[in-house]
């Protein structure tokens, strides 16, 4: 008989699960990659007005991590994504894309240059297989490290603040840069990064620093505000950044089962990430014959008039004809605004006659409205704090 | 007294037949040569309180149209999902499979992490490749010979299917369905349980080991079924399998038709060309318009119509068409559930189907003794007790097990089967249970051994082939049993064939004989009320 008890816990518990259980008060939980991870703890409007206004913590345990190591790191991270990882100092942080031979997407995410030939990619999706088959032929070493670091995003306002408090010193810390500091008698890596857009923080560390980690952060930002935020909340300020998921946004293309649903860069907006002089990288050949002959699809960001929101809304063109299809949507506290992220027929790019089809369910009845939607730009809430260095107290 | 239609043998095709044509008003009998109906979808009490999946076990492929159609959940008709499954490894471990995604890739990866990873990867080529096929199961195949508007039209129907994919998604279908599992699996896996619990799939019912070229196809077959959505799942029929043909015996009743049970056919009638009736084995003679058989191809056409009243080139096709048995089966009471040593306390992977062949060289292995005219000393092994889920079959506590196996020739070196062979054949299947879950012999109460012999004498089928020929490509669709007569008809007017020699081939789904009453219907010039199409997405 074997003790092996895994089976039991489908659902794995993350390195701030005793914390973030306490702070549950709603009880409302999800499936995020395998673990156990809070929707809203308590109120989801609190959490997403103290993104704006305050500072935050998620936890980003669940995000799936590799490590990428050796002497041709570099080059085999160019082979891979679709933009320029030489041009990433050490120390430095940029976003970037993935694609197959047709160039279709696979998965978006981070890379972080943690020394000379040292990276490593943060993502959504699981990738292994891909990572590994791209590095034939490169002395590179490839490992799946998700389980080893433990992660929190710390967003808001007044994050920095909290961090000075907290004892770690990132007044120079410029975004899309990572510092190392000591915690415990351990380290803790903060990179000027996240997911809202606004300012703000992700710290990352050993499962053992983890509950000291948090603690000390809210030690710190006791009269700064601080709460911990769920996906949901998070979800409202990543479309107010522009931000795209993967899943929700586009469908990977190794998941993907109908071929006319996978997507490009170009297709997804994400065409400045191509570095097309850097040479060969994979899916290049087809994405330079795509760029030549336009693409079919383009995503956008679209204001809609009224204040309903238009989650996985059709769009049509002069009320008739369908040209799309909407991503991500919410009404925007921040903006006061109706806001969506949509993947739309190129041909429609120019945003005349835009309309959506929107049903409002009140008290069991379909209230259904046709609304224009304008094609804006992203993101649609950018502000100077997320930028300013040294950064400012609130 | 004469019927517009005469379907012999009360399997699920025959069965499914009757209760379309039943519905669209004709006067429909069926003939059965055992006591009970069911065919190889029967369940028999055969050790007093324990009921027995005795052939087919699982139910995934059955049509969930035409349990619709013919409201077959009205008359009792209940698929249970079961969880999970295990392969034990020789070093004492196991691979486990979950329904939850990520408890499946954890436990994968305790194998392989490459591996884990790959499987989403596999999953979607899979699925790909079902939804291509999908639609196809409920249509009459073209005949491409033919410039008939018919055959013209729906071969560009196919024609459209297949070019509607991309260059890449053409070469992979292609290199798909005729390539060996071992070759296709290699493209995604490493670790050899993995390969090995993929494959299971692929060899089940076929005279062909996991080298085979052919053998990918085989396990789509397996995986394009589903329950209630859940494509590639498998399921429990409650009640065992003969829930499935006693729910179409009562549609049938309840819709007018008729069941005559206890003596088969023993000559169809033809006169001048045409099929008018039969003569069953008891010396009664029966009158109908047409005559459509739910026996196998070779059975129908080489034992009950005379040779004389066939076409030359037909008879020589039917009689190489391939039906080589491979499998067998045992059926088990048992007093109590088996201690599988490898499994942790409370694992629901008992619930699954369990297996002891860890690579696929020892499939293959197992292969090359049928090959040699032996049944495997080493078997591969199906195995599955559905009473840990289902509470009808057996009193509490108490339990069958079902062993389907592989291989088992329909002949011993070339001579039949001997008793002394089925018990030793038995032996090697429950010593190797035994090795897994020592003591599980002692549990045993009773056992129905089955070899390729008992399957031919009991349920008809030709050597023993589970699947009324095999499932390999020259066999397959408009080659289906018959290049030209994948029409569901014969070369003797109103006589027609519905079973699993037909497209779309075997395993409990029911197709064939939905699409054999379309056709029937079809010319009759009778419309075909109250029968779906395939659902439009998969």
């Amino acid at each position: 008989m074997t003790t092996l008890r895994h089976f039991e816990t489908p659902l794995l518990k993350t390195s701030f699960h005793p914390r973030t259980e306490a702070a549950n008060k709603l009880w409302s939980w999800g499936n995020w990659g395998g673990y156990t991870t809070a929707l809203t703890f308590e109120d989801l409007s609190m959490e997403h007005s103290a993104i704006r206004n305050t500072a935050t913590v998620y936890d980003l345990c669940p995000m799936i991590k590799y490590r990428v190591e050796g002497p041709d790191a570099t080059a085999y991270l160019n082979r891979l994504t679709i933009r320029n990882a030489a041009k990433l100092s050490v120390g430095g942080v940029h976003y970037t894309a993935w694609v197959n031979d047709a160039g279709h997407l696979l998965d978006d995410g981070t890379l972080f240059r943690l020394a000379q030939d040292r990276y490593r990619i943060c993502c959504q999706e699981r990738h292994l297989n891909w990572l590994l088959d791209s590095g034939h032929g490169f002395d590179v070493t490839i490992t799946e490290e998700t389980e080893e670091i433990a992660a929190l995003s710390l967003q808001g306002p007044t994050s920095a603040e909290i961090l000075r408090l907290g004892g770690f010193g990132i007044d120079g810390l410029k975004p899309y840069r990572m510092a190392e500091f000591a915690l415990g008698d351990g380290w803790l890596m903060i990179s000027r990064t996240g997911f809202t857009g606004d300012l703000g923080y992700e710290l990352w560390t050993t499962p053992d620093q983890a509950l000291a980690l948090w603690d000390r952060l809210f030690a710190a930002g006791a009269l700064h505000g601080l709460r911990p935020i769920g996906s949901d909340a998070l979800n409202i300020a990543r479309l107010e950044a522009g931000f795209v998921i993967t899943g929700l946004d586009f469908t990977p293309a190794d998941t993907c089962l109908r071929e006319d649903r996978l997507r490009s860069p170009l297709e997804l907006g994400l065409g400045w990430l191509i570095d097309w002089d850097k040479g060969h990288f994979t899916g290049k050949a087809a994405l330079h014959k795509q760029r030549a002959t336009g693409t079919k699809w383009s995503f956008v960001g679209l204001e809609i008039d009224g204040n309903i929101s238009a989650e996985g809304a059709i769009l049509y063109h002069d009320r008739k004809h369908e040209i799309g299809v909407i991503t991500g949507a919410c009404w925007s506290p921040i903006l006061k605004k109706n806001i969506a992220l949509a993947q739309i027929l190129t041909k429609h790019l120019a945003g005349v006659n835009i309309w959506t089809e929107i049903y409002a369910l009140r008290e069991l009845h379909y209230e259904k409205l046709m609304m224009v939607a304008r094609v804006v730009d992203r993101p649609f809430f950018n502000p100077d704090r997320r930028r300013a260095t040294p950064p400012g107290r609130f | 007294m004469s019927y517009d239609a005469l379907i012999i043998g009360a399997g699920h095709n025959g069965l499914v037949t009757a209760c379309y044509l039943a519905r669209a008003g004709l006067k429909v009998l069926v003939v059965e040569k055992n006591d009970w109906v069911g065919g190889a979808a029967v369940s028999r009490e055969l050790y007093p309180g324990f009921t027995y999946s005795n052939c087919s076990y699982v139910s995934s492929l059955f049509r969930p149209e035409i349990m619709r159609d013919l409201e077959l959940p009205k008359h009792g008709l209940q698929i249970l999902p079961y969880e999970g499954g295990a392969l034990f490894t020789s070093d004492g471990g196991y691979l486990g499979m979950f329904r939850d995604h990520e408890a499946n890739r954890r436990e994968f990866a305790r194998h392989s992490r490459r591996d884990a990873e790959a499987y989403d990867r596999y999953s979607r080529d899979i699925l790909r490749n079902c939804r291509l096929i999908r639609p196809m199961l409920m249509r009459r195949p073209p005949d491409l010979a033919s410039f008939a508007p018919r055959d013209l039209s729906e071969l560009a129907w196919l024609g459209k299917q297949i070019t509607g994919q991309s260059e890449a998604q053409i070469y992979d279908m292609m290199r798909f369905w005729t390539m060996s599992i071992a070759d296709f699996l290699d493209e995604y896996f490493e670790n050899p349980a993995v390969k090995a619990y993929q494959a299971v799939g692929s060899i089940i019912g076929t005279a062909l080991g996991p080298m085979s070229p052919g053998t990918a196809y085989v396990l789509l077959h397996h995986a394009m079924g589903d329950v209630d959505g859940n494509v590639g799942s498998w399921g429990y029929s409650r009640g065992g399998m003969g829930g499935i043909t006693s729910a179409l015996h009562a549609s049938l009743r309840a819709s007018g038709g008729e069941v005559q049970a206890g003596s088969g056919v023993r000559q169809i009638l033809i006169q001048n060309g045409r099929a008018v009736g039969v003569v069953l084995d008891n010396g009664k003679e029966i009158k109908a318009k047409r005559v459509i058989s739910n026996m196998d191809v070779r059975r129908t056409f080489l034992k009950h119509v005379e040779e004389k009243e066939l076409p030359g080139d037909f008879l020589k096709r039917v009689q190489t068409f391939k039906t080589r048995g491979s499998s067998g089966k045992l059926n088990i009471a048992l007093d109590g559930v088996p201690n599988f040593t490898a499994l942790p306390k409370g694992a629901p992977n008992i619930r699954g189907d369990l297996h002891f062949t860890d690579t696929i060289e020892k499939m293959e292995a197992a292969y090359d003794d049928w090959k040699a005219g032996h049944f495997s000393q080493n078997p591969f092994q199906d195995v599955m007790i559905p009473t840990l889920i289902d509470p009808t079959m057996t009193p509490p506590g108490k339990h069958f097990m079902s062993c389907f196996v592989q291989y088992a020739p329909p002949k011993i070196e070339g001579r039949d089967w001997t008793d002394a062979d089925r018990d030793a054949f038995r032996d090697a299947c429950l010593n190797q249970i035994e090795q897994y879950a020592p003591g599980f012999k002692s549990l045993i109460l009773h056992a129905e051994v089955r070899t390729p012999r008992e399957l031919e004498a009991e349920v008809g089928l030709t050597d023993g082939n589970i699947f009324q020929g095999e499932l390999t490509f020259d066999q397959m669709f408009f080659n289906r049993p018959v290049p030209g007569y994948a029409n569901y008809r014969s070369p003797i007017r109103d006589l027609w064939i519905c079973g699993s020699s037909t497209h779309p081939g075997g395993g409990v789904m029911g197709a064939p004989g939905r699409n054999a009453a379309a056709e029937v219907l079809r010319d009759m010039k009778m419309p075909a009320k109250n029968m779906s199409d395939a659902y439009a997405i998969v």
